[in-house]
């Protein structure tokens, strides 16, 4: 039991820090004698925001213990608790530090925002705790109860984070879309599951892999195919893989911006490792059927994402189609279905990480007299009142579009490589050619920050002073100190990442070895 | 000899530079002034470098030297570098030139300094890797990230349709350089190494051939740029700034020619010879047609620009001809092309920066208040022409020699485009510098400076002097490209003699 109790020590820590932190906010608000959530009494203001900060702090806290806790686990030799439920290889570990720290990230970017816009509540932090709690539990699921736990947790809590803004007609819509069309992915999901397990016997993921090995000269029954269809339908939804992404860009614009950056982030993440645990452990004797559904999925999410992005002139709403085409490069490795196509896969989705969570705090960053702005012409003349900030987002901007020496070149480089090693030339094609497409919409950020600024200065010899140009710029408010560290150091990851890049690659790796170990056949 | 890493040396060095230019503090004047500074003596110590590096290359070794190699993505993807007869004279070209462009814009530049100089010191970085990259993909990163500064400098600091222009040329580019990425992960795939000696050595099935060659066409036919794909150089050439347009022509556009060179002829000779009519179709094509259109220009920028077209064509020409003249000619041609169109860009910069505008009808009668820019700029106009005893000559002369050997049909349009260059050329210099100042505002325009001399004369140095004398050069590219030909025609020869 102890031994159980131990591997799930970072998700122990965070639900019961979350209950702590539920239980305290709870009663500071009982105490200062509060209404409904939210609505504090005006003498009692300054005090529900200082618990609120305590609150949030302290998630923060708990998210970092937590990562660091699973580097603990890592060195445990017998990796599986529970009787196989749970299970906490180099691959889980991996993917639980990102997704915790990322998490931490999303709430440290959200704190400032979170008081200026009068959102700052204690739930928020705490529905993130558990949304990560769920989300380590996805990493780590090992059999189809655990998998639906993980992703419930994590999906119910998501639903409420993204209607947070509770008056706010958008925001409200964006929460119920993605309930409804959440929870119509889960059904399915659920439909599926129980179908394999009904072929099956057993929920357990290695169990369910022999429904598929016993299939003869290579075709699927109906059955199988069709609890495999549902299965991947469902996590599809998640990951927003097209055509299920019709969510994605409304719950993005509606959403408030940091709760906008850590869904682009974390959830990510977690969807795409229960999907690299399934094919793996689960599903790795059906490659021929699930092959043809990733190159489907990835050609899908690279041409609709980069082609849907150009029309697009909100900036959390050209980030949600961004998020989409990257989905789509990384599924390329995925239909690669060979251990270098896990790894590049791996490899692709730690660099998306850095690149989105340094964009949004950019984004975050947008403020004009203290209103948040998000079109993307707004960043006009941004590459003068604000040179750091600009310099930034265009760093970021090219490594998105995958420019080479940028960081996101590595990305596509091996997603490609893998691609090709399969002989998948159609898709690598296209793939590239998506990614000329994509590189139009960034390069046209680029160009509104520093091309249009220089407007007239062709003529124009006397340097503009300071004043004139906080007027003309739309951003008129300088970076916050913890949004310009994080954009400056995701920045400069992107961008120096090409001198030495060997410990992502060498970790890509080992999680995708770990991954391998437990699975099967895939070569 | 290679105790030290020369080579990453001299390529890093400007990038160095640049972090630097990043850390200046204080005025916008003193910033720009220190910026400029600062550029211009880390390209000078950087070709220092590189002539240091020339002196202890030694011109009887076919072979890469020099070498550098750390392993740096895993696998089979490592950091190399080296130089071969080939590559060393590209490299001096880069850092010779990149002082004099640094020189070009210390006026003419006068928003953002830093920003610019930040960028051209970067772009310097770039391009010296492309021409020192061993391995493939090390190559292929530098290639294309050289896409971003010119991408900024047209952008930023060009002309009223930069945009367009900037954009154009991004995407362009991009769109030829990725299908040559696929190639290149192919390539790695198979042989199971990046390293372009062994690349060499890989010997591909001839279908295979095709297809890689065809991807790598179009990453440097669109560089090159070779017709139908020129469209984007005029636009870029145009709006860009004067530095930013010698940069592109004199070194951007060798990229092209340098990666037929390095990687379609010695990689796929099976397929580059089963190309060579539709290369040759297309250099004829470009020749005289892009004559003929520069002919009809209004623009002195964009005339040049269309000529720097007709002149890759002789280049794309003579690479493909398999013979040794018409190699060493293309490989001549280039590096002439490099500082004449460089030189001839400086010379409209020169006036650029005084008139503020490219319409050579709002100039006439130059010689009457510029005598020694007059001068200078009709021993470029010839050299461009091709007259000889200018490296103009020599370049062609030795290409047509080339292709005369394969094709007697395509030296004689390519002779012809020799005429139509005299046509465009003397034209254009007869509007520009003959009869009398018609223009109000040319009535008080100023000689060259003594800074505008320091820039040109090194330019006519050379076009003189290896007119005249072109064996230097000649003599460093000839170990090299012996050896790429012989292993060309061995590998065809192979290839014909098995039982094909």
């Amino acid at each position: 039991m102890a031994h159980n109790l131990i591997l799930i020590l970072p998700e122990l820590v965070l639900f019961i820090g979350a209950m702590g932190l539920l239980l305290l906010g709870a009663y500071y608000k009982e105490a200062g004698a509060v209404g409904v959530m939210g609505e504090a009494a005006p003498h009692n203001t300054s005090n529900s925001r200082s618990i609120n900060r305590i609150v949030s702090n302290s998630a923060i806290g708990l998210l970092v213990v937590a990562s660091a806790l699973t580097f603990l686990d890592a060195r445990h030799s017998a990796p599986q608790a529970f009787n196989g439920a749970f299970i906490m290889d180099d691959f889980a570990v991996l993917f639980k530090v990102m997704i915790f720290l990322s998490t931490a990230l999303a709430l440290l970017m959200a704190q400032r925002f979170m008081a200026r816009e009068k959102l700052e509540r204690f739930e928020f932090p705490v529905l993130l705790l558990l949304a990560a709690c769920g989300m380590g539990v996805m990493v780590s699921a090992n059999n189809m109860i655990a998998a639906y736990m993980g992703l419930e947790l994590q999906s119910l809590a998501l639903y409420v984070v993204a209607a947070i803004k509770r008056d706010s007609l958008r925001a409200t819509e964006a929460g119920l879309k993605y309930f409804v069309l959440g929870a119509l992915s889960s059904g399915l999901l659920l439909y599926g599951m129980s179908l394999l397990y009904g072929l099956s016997g057993s929920v357990e993921f290695s169990a369910i892999a022999s429904v598929f090995s016993t299939s003869s000269e290579g075709v699927l029954p109906v059955a199988q195919t069709v609890g495999l269809v549902f299965v991947m339908a469902g996590l599809a939804f998640k990951v927003s893989a097209v055509p299920f992404h019709m969510w994605t860009p409304d719950v993005y614009e509606g959403a408030p911006t940091p709760v906008t950056a850590f869904f682009a982030a974390a959830p990510k993440l977690a969807a795409m490792a229960l999907f690299l645990r399934l094919i793996t452990t689960a599903f790795p004797d059906a490659i021929a059927a699930w092959q043809q559904i990733f190159v489907f999925l990835a050609i899908a999410g690279m041409v609709l994402g980069s082609f849907a992005a150009i029309g697009q002139h909100n900036i959390k709403r050209l980030m949600a189609y961004s998020s989409i085409a990257h989905i789509g490069f990384a599924l390329v490795g995925f239909a690669a279905a060979t251990s270098a196509g896990i790894s590049s896969v791996i490899f692709y989705m730690m660099l998306y990480l850095t690149m989105t969570l340094g964009t949004f705090a950019c984004i975050l960053a947008m403020r004009r007299g203290g209103v948040m702005l998000e079109q993307i012409s707004d960043l006009a003349g941004l590459s003068r009142s604000r040179p750091f900030m600009a310099a930034c987002l265009a760093v970021l901007m090219f490594s998105l579009a995958g420019i080479p020496p940028m960081a996101g070149f590595f990305g596509k480089l091996f997603v490609f490589r893998a691609a090709i090693e399969a002989e998948l030339y159609a898709l690598a094609i296209i793939g590239v050619l998506a990614s000329v497409v994509g590189a139009f919409y960034y390069l046209r950020i680029i160009k509104i920050m520093y091309l249009d600024a220089a407007a007239g200065a062709e003529t124009d010899d006397a340097a503009p002073t300071h004043d004139d140009l906080d007027d003309r710029s739309d951003v008129n408010e300088a970076m916050p100190r913890e949004l310009a560290v994080i954009a400056g150091v995701f920045a400069g990851v992107s961008l120096f990442f090409f001198i030495y890049p060997a410990p992502l690659i060498e970790l890509a790796t080992l999680a995708s070895d770990a991954l391998m170990a437990t699975g099967g056949a895939i070569k | 000899m290679n105790d030290w890493a020369l080579l990453s040396t001299i390529t890093f060095l400007p990038l160095l530079g640049a972090l630097f230019i990043l850390l200046i503090r204080g005025e916008e004047a003193v910033v720009a002034a220190n910026a400029r500074a600062l550029a211009l003596w880390t390209s000078l110590a950087t070709l220092v470098l590189s002539i240091y590096m020339l002196l202890g290359f030694d011109p009887s070794d076919a072979g890469f030297q020099f070498t550098e190699r750390v392993s740096w993505l895993g696998g089979s993807v490592d950091y190399a570098m080296g130089v071969d007869g080939i590559s060393v004279l590209f490299v001096l070209l880069t850092t010779s030139l990149m002082p004099l462009c640094i020189l070009a814009s210390w006026h003419s530049v006068k928003h953002r300094v830093r920003e610019y100089m930040l960028a051209f010191l970067v772009l310097e970085t770039l391009m010296i890797g492309v021409f020192c990259a061993m391995d493939i993909v090390l190559f292929y990163l530098f290639f294309e990230g050289g896409l971003i500064p010119m991408f900024l400098i047209i952008g930023i600091w060009g002309g009223a349709r930069r945009v367009y222009a900037s954009f154009k040329f991004f995407l362009y580019t991009l769109l030829g350089s990725v299908l040559m990425l696929l190639a290149i992960l192919y390539m790695i795939w198979q042989t199971g190494s990046g390293f372009i000696p062994d690349l060499h050595n890989a010997g591909f099935g001839a279908d295979v051939q095709t297809w890689l060659w065809l991807a790598f066409f179009a990453s440097f036919a669109v560089k090159m740029p070779m017709w139908p794909v020129h469209t984007w150089l005029p636009d870029a050439h145009v709006e860009a700034p004067t530095g930013g347009s010698v940069i592109l022509a004199a070194i951007l556009l060798k990229m092209g020619g340098y990666g037929f060179l390095r990687f379609s002829l010695p990689m796929f000779p099976i397929a580059s010879d089963f190309f060579t009519p539709l290369v040759l179709t297309l250099s004829v094509i470009a020749i005289v047609y892009t004559s003929l259109v520069a002919l009809a220009q209004e623009d002195v920028k964009k005339l040049i620009a269309y000529s720097s077209v007709a002149h890759m064509g002789f280049v794309t020409m003579g690479l493909f001809t398999g013979t040794m003249q018409g190699v060493q000619g293309g490989v001549f041609q280039m590096l002439s092309h490099g500082w004449i169109s460089a030189a001839l860009f400086l010379c409209v910069g020169v006036v650029y920066d005084r008139m503020h505008t490219r319409e050579i009808a709002a100039y006439g009668g130059l010689v009457n208040r510029m005598p020694i820019y007059a001068a200078a700029f009709m021993l470029f106009t010839m050299a461009n022409v091709g007259l000889p005893g200018t490296s103009g000559f020599v370049g062609e002369f030795l290409t047509i020699i080339g292709v005369f050997q394969i094709s007697s049909w395509a030296a004689v349009f390519a002779a012809s485009g020799v005429i139509l260059a005299a046509c465009y050329a003397l034209s254009l210099y007869r509007r520009m510098i003959f009869g009398r100042i018609e223009q109000e505002g040319l009535q008080t325009i100023n000689d060259v400076t003594i800074r505008e001399i320091a820039i040109l004369l090194p330019l006519a140095i050379a076009t003189i002097l290896f007119g005249v004398y072109p064996m230097p050069i000649l003599d460093v590219t000839n170990a090299s490209l012996t050896e790429l030909l012989s292993h060309y025609h061995a590998a065809l020869t192979q290839y014909h003699s098995g039982g094909h």
